[in-house]
């Protein structure tokens, strides 16, 4: 029996401020299988990311139980069970596309050889191949989030934590984008945790079981359960989108 | 109306026309009679560079040479010094005031005390003059640029489980690089000033700055003005280096990269 990919119980967080403290968690109880895709969504300033953070180590739960595959969230990132892309880039403007990728990889001392044949790997997995020589100012939005996708599935993690990674994009560019993510979870069977405030997004990505394509975005099926979530998130701040 | 640019013949042209008017003023200022007699005609202060060229070279060797070690010397104890305060805020609180007020000290002032200090026959009080007229600029802009990190990348390499020194060599230091440079630039007119001007205040009896007093206090006008030039042009080659390593750099790190 595998230990889940997320495991969260009675989690809280209290960020101390100069007005007194700022609550933003409380009781989170929350599980993610392995291979699963669980979106978290809700208004802005529920605490949305600040879970993703408490899962990512970035922050530290003040109170509560925090497992990632069964460690510690310490653990977790240094042995880095994880991937991470947030809403911003935060590609290096230095650095070329496939240097920017391989970043992580650099980072773990894997060999010139191992680096570059995984950056290419991911470069046509996320549709850059013609682009690993460019810089990022050169990029496109879309394709600057593509760079840092890739390069949060370098090291192979069976659990990416995504931070709205879609929220600055265009419509267009975002469902592409959405489609794409949906067919590389797919593939490579990681777990996802996928922060988004918007409720057809959600809907799309954490559907479990199914193959998510072009074809569902129409599907009376797909507004049923839109509507569906978006009256369950009504008094709820913090919900899984995929629970029945 | 547009704002045209100028056809780059023109470009050129007109800075050269403004100089040979200039020149021609300047000549027609001596010819007439009225100048002082420390100013002579270009061509006399040109006659007496080309007759003193090694002597001018020498000079300028030296007063370079301060400069540099000055300027290198400042540099990287800016940059060291800007890393620990960028580092530790206790540092930062300690070094803040320090710097405020080394950057309020005429630094020129301290010159005869250091040159008596270390001797007549030292080097070594000009290039510490040097150095420390260097060191603000460049320490001032380095702390800048290392605080130039933004979060989502600091993030990124806390969840990328990034050591601490990889953190500081692929992220904290390729940022500050272009704030460290222009710097850099900066402190490089200033370190050529000082080095120069710290002759005037004793010290062994050579360098630019020291041929420039001795041959202006014997009424030797068209020499003295002959090593000024090689003042100006150990100056411009500083400037010029300085420039073109910050420039170098900015398209490195990808600002104003022209589309591959």
């Amino acid at each position: 029996m595998t230990a889940p990919a997320v495991h969260a119980a009675g989690v809280g967080k209290v960020f101390p401020s100069t007005g007194g403290e700022v609550t933003a968690l409380t009781g989170v109880d929350l599980d993610v299988a392995a291979g699963e895709f669980v979106s978290l969504i809700g208004p802005s300033g529920c605490g949305k990311s600040t879970l993703l953070r408490l899962i990512a180590d970035l922050d530290t739960p003040s109170a509560g139980d925090l497992a990632i595959f069964g460690k510690a969230a310490r653990q977790a990132r240094i042995d880095q069970d994880y991937g991470i892309a947030f809403q911003q880039a935060g590609l290096l403007p230095w650095r070329t596309v496939a240097a920017n990728i391989a970043l992580p990889l650099e980072l773990h001392r894997w060999s010139r050889a191992r680096r570059d044949a995984r950056v290419a790997e991911l470069a046509e997995l996320v549709g850059l191949s013609e682009f690993v020589g460019r810089y990022p100012d050169q990029l496109s939005g879309g394709m600057q989030q593509r760079v840092a996708i890739a390069r949060s599935l370098a090291a192979s993690p069976q659990l990416l934590l995504m931070d709205e990674p879609f929220g600055a994009l265009d419509e267009m560019t975002r469902e592409r984008l959405q489609t794409e993510l949906a067919r590389i979870a797919a593939e490579t069977g990681a777990a996802v945790v996928f922060v988004t405030h918007s409720i057809p997004e959600a809907v799309f990505l954490s559907r479990p079981g199914r193959p998510r394509d072009e074809a569902l975005r129409e599907s009376p099926e797909y507004f049923t359960r839109v509507t569906a979530v978006r009256e369950a998130l009504h008094g709820a701040p913090l919900q899984r989108a995929n629970e029945r | 109306m547009t704002a045209t640019r100028l056809p780059s013949w023109l470009r050129v042209a007109a800075p050269v026309a403004v100089g040979l008017l200039g020149l021609g003023a300047w000549f027609a200022y001596v010819a007439s009679g009225s100048a002082p007699r420390m100013l002579p005609d270009p061509a006399a202060i040109l006659g007496e560079g080309v007759q003193r060229f090694p002597l001018i070279v020498e000079a300028a060797a030296i007063t370079g040479t301060n400069a540099l070690v000055g300027l290198v010397a400042g540099t990287v104890l800016a940059v060291a010094l800007a890393a620990l305060a960028a580092t530790w805020r206790p540092v930062d609180g300690m070094t803040a005031p320090l710097v405020a007020a080394l950057a309020v000290v005429p630094i020129v002032a301290i010159t005869p005390i250091l040159n008596t200090m270390f001797g007549a026959s030292s080097q070594f009080g000009r290039a510490a003059v040097a150095a420390i007229a260097a060191f603000v600029p460049v320490f001032v802009n380095t702390l800048r640029g290392l605080r130039q990190t933004r979060p989502v990348q600091r993030d990124l390499f806390r969840a990328t489980a990034a050591s601490g020194a990889q953190t500081f060599r692929l992220l904290t230091l390729p940022n500050a690089l272009p704030y460290l440079l222009t710097g850099v630039r900066v402190a490089a007119s200033l370190a050529v000033i000082s080095a120069l001007v710290a002759e005037y205040f004793g010290g062994p009896s050579d360098g630019i700055g020291t041929a420039i007093a001795t041959y202006a206090k014997s009424g030797r006008a068209a020499l003295a003005w002959a090593f000024v030039g090689g003042g100006i042009v150990i100056g411009l080659v500083f400037f010029l280096v300085t420039s073109l390593l910050e420039r170098a750099v900015a398209r490195r790190l990808g600002a104003g990269r022209p589309p591959a």
